[in-house]
């Protein structure tokens, strides 16, 4: 046995968080099929057949679906599961992923949310019969308000964009009902995409404004831009950049003199449950994004769920139908409310999400303040370890996530793709890159609380070691990942010639 | 706590590290006032079998052990195991969107698979990766609509999902977009005799639904003619996708709007489901949501990665052609897992049940004096019937033998009070359908 280590390969000895296995080869499942084959039997029908053209008339049935697969359940089996080996997940270690918030996510929510009596249940089934679906909700609300020291909810929005819309629907109804919606919402530079893109959809302008040297909102700034044509700030607090807004009491005051309102972005609430509310430092509207703070599994790009809090001004707004409890202590949906900005989902939202998000407050309960403590100590035990290698370029106290940028290497030649590239070759999930957009050549990192003292060292032990192949063999890193099954793909040619579905 | 995997040894060490004294030091950048002094009044901290207990003790105050006839949106079909052990590996259940494509081939080419299914379902060129539900994709495809037209009036049938009509009507509000609806015949499909030239002047869409609310099938190919004719687009929804094992596919549709609820995703009290769009590849650059599309990198090795992101908002902001960002992808899996099992004769052969045993129900049910079937048009796994009783009385009746009755069509359509629809799957037994039946009858001859 003689291996001879390549050029572009590393040192093992460097990568101690992983190692090489064989991963199994596997083709499109189109590529498998075979005329004849299936998966799935069905009881035999217990009524008399029906012939499709017949019954549906011929100008309505149809011959079978073209191209279909036809396999049996051994190689269906086989090839999901080889799929999800070429996969990292949160299960297989840390996703230092800056604003995504990748933290553990409990089995047993998965469990509880398969339960015959909850995953069965029909939305449009009697409230006298789905008393338990209704309480759930309800719990869950309770939850969120007091985390976030709110005094109103919903729990329809489908993901934190559509809470983003929704929230903006609710701040453009009251203004409406004050006289005038205004034209304006203004926007910190260092936002997330799904920002100015909800303000469009609820029919106002985005206005961009600039942070401050320091990577916070320039109140003089704010003044400036706070005219009577705005109707709110959308403020992600911690920013971005993982710290949090000082002057936010400032803030809030600033667009309370001019009627405008304050929508906080609660895609960084990992930072504050249990230390501080939001409600309590002059928020009026937010989003949670129950698939970061509240563990809800990300499952590959999604679901989310994007509850929506708000202060009492805005309650009459919120989306039909809202969860209430009557005097009697019986559950109810309310559907006539004149004010309500309408529904922005079909039925109660994603009731799966919500309830994964009630099982993980409730296995914390008080205790969730030690989550975050854990998550912002994870966040700036790295940070101290890495402030010798890598550039910051803000140095306020961070949070639950640092900034670093990639200055340092850009004089070798080396980005910050390119190094997160390379962390995959020693087991990790990359860090966000390029974001936010305020940080040239960002490295945003989010450890969660999830990881313990040995994984960040071994992150901080990988980022160290890839900081100095940067200077002695910047090759090494601009060509990672090595130990993967495909290299960096050619994302100008998909994006020139799109091929988006397999074809025979 | 079980959760957190730090001893405190570890936590003391790693305050060392960082250089302050405690954890509350890592805080002092939120102003003083503004941090708790006490711990947040919240229920909990619950063990793994507490947590277990309380949400069996909800399913409990549900409609476990029921029989439903409820489809209206949403449908109860066969799930195999087998799909929900693909799901839980925890590589596909608990991994992030996959921008990093070389340690997210799993997600990736899955999802490119589920592209190509509902490709071959719809009769479309290109499906994207998924939208939250039916009801925002066909409010997405409706503004897509708005965008490749330009023109800013829509006209909806009330046929459409009312739910899902609510939903357009929130984001078409500040849009300057205009909804208008057109209502149906005695047949139950759209009343075509509306989509006058003039009616349809300046109209970017024709947006139905098939089979529609009241289970009907809508005749695409004329409703796509009448709407090209005058420049517009046909949008059309499917809420019940199992139909498309054995209807006809709404190819002539220039976007197509669809919940894949039914394929192999429980109801869950309403989601989380999964949407889909599907289109032409003309239409491509206008479409929301994300897309993959096959590669090769430097070796020549296929791969996929998410591409045309400069649709999306995280690329182009303001100008994104919509503000989504996290889908439905977990959900998108299921029912590509689900539809590889069901494979092209077991998707047939289930829509064929669906067919089967509805209208087995449908004669049953009729067979009662009074009831009486509402539309002629030809349906699927769903009809309307009117009753000579209200519906929510019977159904208050038939709760109590643990049946949920069919969906009252007086709740969104107050000239259909006394119409029930009535949904019956593949995963409905005979003796059930014959259970209902006698319960209504029995309901019916009784004095009110």
């Amino acid at each position: 046995m003689s291996s001879k280590l390549t050029e572009t390969e590393a040192p093992a000895a460097t990568i101690r968080k992983a190692g090489r296995q064989v991963s199994q080869s596997e083709g499109l499942i189109f590529e498998k099929s075979a005329p004849g084959k299936r998966g799935i039997e069905l009881p035999p029908l217990d009524v008399p057949a029906v012939d499709p053209v017949a019954a549906l008339g011929p100008e309505f049935a149809r011959d079978h679906v073209d191209g279909f697969p036809e396999v049996s359940e051994i190689e269906v089996i086989r090839h999901f599961t080889r799929l999800s080996t070429w996969n990292y997940a949160i299960d297989l270690g840390m996703y230092p992923l800056g604003s995504c918030t990748m933290k553990y996510n409990p089995r047993v929510n998965e469990f509880v949310a398969r339960l015959d009596g909850l995953a069965s249940e029909h939305p449009s089934q009697p409230a006298d019969a789905s008393q338990g679906c209704l309480r759930i909700l309800h719990d869950l609300q309770k939850c969120l308000l007091a985390i976030t020291g709110m005094e109103a909810v919903t729990l329809q929005p489908a993901a934190g964009a559509q809470g983003e819309l929704t929230g903006l629907l609710m701040i453009r109804a009251y203004l409406e009902s004050q006289g005038n919606a205004r034209k304006k919402v203004l926007i910190p530079d260092s936002a997330h995409g799904t920002n100015p893109a909800s303000v469009v959809i609820a029919g106002y302008e985005v206005q961009n404004i600039k942070s401050n040297d320091r990577g916070q909102i320039d109140t003089d700034h704010l003044r400036e831009y706070c005219t009577g044509d705005v109707a709110a700030l959308m403020l992600t607090n911690p920013s971005t950049l993982g710290i949090f807004e000082e002057r936010i009491a400032e803030i809030a005051a600033i667009l309370h003199e001019r009627g405008a309102l304050l929508y906080m972005d609660g895609a960084n609430m990992n930072a504050l449950a249990g230390v501080t509310r939001p409600g309590d430092f002059g928020v009026d509207v937010m989003h949670l994004n129950l698939h970061k703070t509240f563990s809800t599994p990300h499952g590959g790009g999604g679901p989310g769920a994007g509850p929506v809090l708000v202060k009492k001004i805005l309650e009459p707004f919120l989306p039909v139908p809202v969860v209430t409890q009557k005097e009697d202590g019986r559950y109810a949906l309310e559907h006539v409310r004149p004010k309500a900005i309408g529904r922005v989902r079909a039925y109660c939202g994603n009731f799966g999400v919500l309830l994964r998000a009630l099982a993980y407050t409730l296995a914390y309960g008080p205790g969730i303040r030690q989550a975050t403590e854990d998550a912002v100590v994870n966040a700036n035990y790295i940070r101290k370890q890495l402030e010798e290698s890598f550039d910051l370029p803000y140095n306020l106290p961070s949070m639950h996530e640092v900034v670093f940028s990639d200055a340092r290497q850009k004089k070798f030649g080396v980005n910050t793709i390119d190094i997160a590239k390379r962390l995959i070759d020693y087991g990790f999930h990359p860090y966000t890159t390029a974001f936010p957009l305020i940080v040239p050549g960002a490295m945003m990192i989010e450890p969660t609380e999830s990881e313990s003292k040995e994984e960040c060292d071994l992150f901080v032990d990988a980022m160290r070691s890839i900081a100095a192949e940067a200077e002695t063999n910047p090759e090494l890193v601009k060509s990672a990942p090595h130990a993967t099954r495909v290299g960096r793909l050619d994302e100008v040619a998909a994006a020139r010639k799109p091929v988006l579905r397999w074809k025979p | 706590m079980r959760y957190l995997p730090k001893s405190p040894t570890e936590r003391r060490e790693m305050l060392e590290v960082i250089g302050v004294r405690s954890a509350e030091q890592l805080f002092e950048s939120i102003p003083e006032q503004f941090r708790l002094k006490a711990p947040l009044p919240l229920p909990g901290p619950l063990s793994e079998a507490e947590i277990i207990r309380y949400f069996q003790d909800r399913a409990a105050e549900n409609a476990r052990g029921y029989t439903s006839f409820l489809g209206a949106g949403v449908y109860q079909h066969l799930r195999s195991v087998v799909t929900d052990a693909m799901v839980q590996r925890g590589e596909f259940l608990t991994s992030y969107t996959p921008y990093q494509a070389e340690i997210s081939q799993g997600t990736l080419t899955a999802i490119f698979e589920f592209q190509t299914l509902m490709c071959q379902l719809t009769g479309q060129e290109v499906a994207n990766a998924s939208m939250y539900d039916g009801s925002t994709a066909l409010t997405e495809a409706v503004l897509m609509a708005e965008r490749i037209t330009g023109r800013h009036r829509v006209l909806i049938a009330r046929s459409v999902h009312p739910e899902y009509r609510q939903v357009l009507a929130t984001y078409a509000k500040n849009l300057g977009l205009a909804v208008e609806e057109i209502g149906y015949g005695e047949s139950g499909q759209l009343e075509r005799s509306k989509l006058t030239k003039e009616n349809l002047a300046n109209v970017a869409a024709v947006v139905v639904q098939s089979p529609n609310f009241f289970g009907v099938l809508e005749e695409l190919p004329g409703l796509a003619d009448a709407a090209h004719a005058a420049g517009a687009l046909l949008v059309t929804s499917v809420a019940e996708a199992v139909s498309l094992g054995i209807v006809r596919p709404p190819a002539e549709a220039d976007i197509v709007a669809m919940e894949g609820q039914s394929f192999g995703v429980a109801p869950s009290f309403g989601g989380p489901f999964v949407g889909v769009i599907a289109s032409r590849d003309k239409f491509v650059r206008q479409m929301p949501g994300r897309l993959a599309g096959q590669t090769t990198d430097a070796a020549g090795r296929r791969g996929y990665v998410l591409t045309l992101a400069t649709r999306e908002q995280h690329i182009r902001r303001e100008k994104a052609t919509s503000n989504i960002c996290t889908n439905e992808a977990l959900f998108a899996l299921v029912a590509t897992v689900h539809l590889c099992l069901l494979g092209k004769e077991g998707l047939r052969e289930m829509a064929q049940q669906n067919l089967a045993k509805a209208r087995f129900a449908q004669a049953e049910l009729e067979k009662i004096p009074g009831v009486k079937r509402v539309f002629a048009a030809p349906s699927f796994n769903e009809f309307a019937l009117e009753f000579p009783r209200s519906v929510k009385l019977i159904n208050a009746a038939l709760l109590r033998e643990k049946i949920i009755g069919p969906y009252p069509l007086g709740t969104h359509y107050p000239e259909l009070t006394k119409r029930g629809l009535v949904c019956v799957t593949e995963t409905m037994p005979r003796a059930e359908i014959e259970r209902l039946a006698a319960a209504i009858r029995r309901i019916l001859d009784s004095p009110i």
